[in-house]
């Protein structure tokens, strides 16, 4: 009101409005973000915490599985192969059988994880140089905590049998390990969550801070405010995405990091690459989420909301069950899904060292659904109270 | 009709037959209305009157059901973006953010409008509003009353030609509101036009013009004398003892529209001037009271407005 120059002046239109706007915005969500301590915490918690007990609690190399024999013979050897194993720390052997149907059983009944079955005549066919075979079994319904172990086994017994038994240079086992996985064959591995992790929790944070950023102004009533100002929708989305991008960014880069240095989980392709695509991915669940308060009425519908969106994310993306083996309409519906997409584009990326070429497919998906979020948030948007 | 979209340019606002309705029930009917560029018009009815609504309608927040209307001479319907530019609004609700702080909150306004040097500007409206060394202080943290001036201030910010003040001062102390009322003055001298709500009547008096809507639909308007003269009710004024029973004994007499006590004195009204006169007569020359004759006061005047507003619409 410094210098009002009268009812007839005209409103200068200084250009860059639509940039200088979203900017107004964005230095507006970055303050907010910043002062709302809960949400800044949880920006770091999430990840940390989930990758933790994923990696640690859940992931973590087991120990001391319960382990069933089968002794067909009695040898020197077999108690000497016996004793490795059980010096694995693995293994631990809770029950000894003499028949393959108590064998069987134990398995079945889930008493034990393991069975090793050493073999009648084991010890002479060694001698023999026959190189005879050594069952383990696992009960791989937990392919974690069967994969690892049994991944494990073959290192593990050539360094405990050093002493006993060496054969050739380089050193190898005199008998061949047969390893089978029981009920679950294709087991999955730990290189495999940690990658998947880092599409599932950005999708849960990402989702939910963007779901509540519409219908938070409104709650507040600061939305009147707001619509009385000369902002347009697509401003007003851009400056409530773009902070959140940033977030996103580190929230990836904290979880890749621990992957890396805690879970030894390579990054095979180029780092850049990640980088971008990530971005990618965070900024299309970040439209999503927009999208979802521009629809729902309170915060608590647009928690709901995310649930929903966020539940079949996890179930049909890959990361829980393999893509291939889903039914095909799961499969159309995972198609759907942004986490799908990331989830192949990370693991190629990191697991197998896949370039762009590979990936168009899923980039240009991604593109696509962050496209439809936007356009459907931006037809959405009330400027009006009406 | 008039044709509303060729507004004169001495009109800031010029609304014909606005109506609106919310889950079928009709808050604003028919509303009529026109504010001259530069002066200060006071918005006066109960609650739940359709004052806010009439003012999100002026400035493109609310869509009318029907009617047309101008505002700084653009169409309320399809130029809401232009209306948005030269007004400042000021909402009934504190709605700046909470969680901003003063400066922040202004370099906001500031950044969204386009003001050149944004920093600049925030920093002059805080020394303008007297608010230095809250700079830092978060909005929601400030009282009451200096809520009010910093929302009076990110309004003006951008320097607006239209001012649209819904309840600015609701819940502000005695001091707070004459000088945000001189602030208003200042403004509208500087060639604001300032469309203002209020339930004081010592607010309205301070406008150039006023409105009274009940009901949604409106009642009244002009400047007060206007009012007060267009309501052709005639006023009686009781000092003295036992008002109360005087009051009651009043309330149903013939030509007696109104009682209504005002500290110490009762004020008596109706529109039937030789009727009341009949009536008071009779009460006139009881001992240890004292009758006068005067003009009806603002707030005589709203409440019989009010009354009968209540007989004829609801
Ligand atoms: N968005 C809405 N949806 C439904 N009803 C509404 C809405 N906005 C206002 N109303 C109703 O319209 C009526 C008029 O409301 P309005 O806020 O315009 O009154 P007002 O004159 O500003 O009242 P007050 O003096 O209390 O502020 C009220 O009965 C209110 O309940
Ligand atoms: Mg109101």
């Amino acid at each position: 009101m410094s210098a009002v120059e009268g009812p007839d002046r005209e409103v200068e239109e200084r250009p860059f409005g639509f940039w200088r706007r979203s900017y107004a915005m964005l230095v507006k969500e970055f303050i907010q973000l910043r002062r709302d301590r809960v949400s800044f915490a949880m920006i770091v918690m999430i990840p940390v915490m989930q990758l933790l007990l994923f990696g640690y609690a859940i992931n973590t190399t087991p120990r001391h599985l319960p382990t069933a024999v089968l002794l067909q013979e009695d040898s020197d050897l077999g108690r000497s192969i016996l004793k490795a194993l059980e010096n694995t720390s693995y293994f631990q052997f809770t029950h000894e059988v003499h028949t393959v149907a108590e064998f069987d059983s134990l398995l079945l009944s889930g008493k034990v994880l393991f069975g090793v079955e050493i073999p009648r005549g084991f010890e002479r066919a060694v001698r023999r140089g026959d190189r005879p075979a050594l069952l383990v079994a696992a009960d791989a319904t937990d392919p974690v905590a069967a994969g690892s172990a049994l991944g494990a086994l073959g290192t593990l017994m050539q360094t405990a049998l050093q002493h006993d038994l060496f054969v050739g240079d380089p050193p190898s086992l005199p008998f061949e390990i047969r390893a089978h996985a029981r009920y679950n064959p294709a087991a999955s591995s730990r290189l495999n969550i940690v990658p998947g992790l880092v599409g599932t929790i950005l999708t849960m944070t990402m989702l939910i801070f963007t779901a509540l950023s519409v219908t938070r102004e409104i709650e507040r009533g600061t939305m009147e405010n707001l619509l009385s100002m000369p902002i347009t929708p697509v401003e007003v989305m851009l400056g409530k995405i773009v902070p959140y991008v940033l977030v996103g960014f580190i929230q990836a880069t904290l979880i890749i990091g621990i992957g890396v240095l805690l879970f030894g989980v390579p990054v095979q392709g180029s780092l850049l690459l990640l980088a971008l695509l990530s971005t990618l991915f965070i900024t299309t669940n970040l439209s999503i989420g927009y999208t979802f308060s521009t629809i729902v009425q309170n915060q608590l519908q647009a928690m709901q909301l995310s649930m929903m969106f966020f539940l079949p994310s996890i179930l049909l993306s890959g990361f829980m069950f393999p893509f291939a083996g889903m039914p095909v309409w799961a499969q159309y519906i995972g198609e759907g899904l942004p986490l799908t997409h990331y989830i192949r584009i990370v693991r190629a990326i990191m697991l197998k060292g896949a370039v762009l070429e590979n990936l168009r497919y899923d980039a240009i998906a991604l593109v696509a659904l962050m496209l439809l979020a936007m356009t459907i948030a931006v037809s959405r948007f009330r400027r009006t109270l009406d | 009709m008039t044709a509303a979209t060729v507004a004169a340019p001495d009109i800031a606002i010029e609304v014909t037959g606005l109506s609106k309705s919310f889950n079928g029930r009709e808050v604003v009917h028919d509303l009529s209305m026109q504010v001259k560029r530069g002066t200060i018009y006071g918005f006066l009815g109960p609650n739940g009157s359709g004052k806010t609504t009439t003012i999100r309608m002026l400035c493109g927040l609310l869509t009318p059901d029907s009617g047309t209307g101008t505002c700084l001479g653009f169409d309320i319907r399809r130029d809401a973006d232009k209306i948005k530019r030269r007004v400042g609004y000021m909402t009934q609700r504190f709605s700046l953010y909470q969680d901003l702080s003063v400066r922040e909150n202004l370099e906001f306004v500031a950044r969204l409008y386009g003001v050149r040097d944004p920093r600049k500007a925030a920093r002059d409206m805080i020394a303008r509003l007297g608010l230095n060394g809250r700079d830092e202080q978060l909005a929601g943290e400030l009282s009451g009353g200096w809520k009010q001036r910093l929302a009076l201030g990110a309004c003006t910010l951008p320097n607006p030609q239209l001012l649209l003040l819904d309840e600015p001062t609701a819940g502000v102390d005695p001091k707070a509101r004459r000088d945000f009322w001189n602030e208003i003055h200042a403004l509208a001298a500087q060639g604001l036009t300032v469309l203002v709500s209020t339930h004081y009547m010592d607010e309205a008096e301070r406008c150039h013009e006023i409105a009274y809507i009940a009901y949604g639909h409106l009642l009244a308007h002009g400047t007060v004398e206007q009012v007060i003269a267009a309501s052709s009710l005639a006023t009686w004024t009781v000092t003295g003892a036992d008002l109360n029973e005087l009051a009651a004994d009043l309330a149903d007499k013939p030509g007696v529209d109104m009682v209504a006590p005002f500290g110490t004195s009762l004020h008596v009204s109706g529109r039937d001037h030789a009727a009341l006169e009949a009536t008071v007569s009779s009460y006139r020359d009881r001992p240890g009271q004292h009758w006068q004759h005067g003009a009806p006061s603002l707030e005589d005047v709203f409440i019989d407005l009010m009354t009968r507003a209540r007989d004829n619409f609801q």
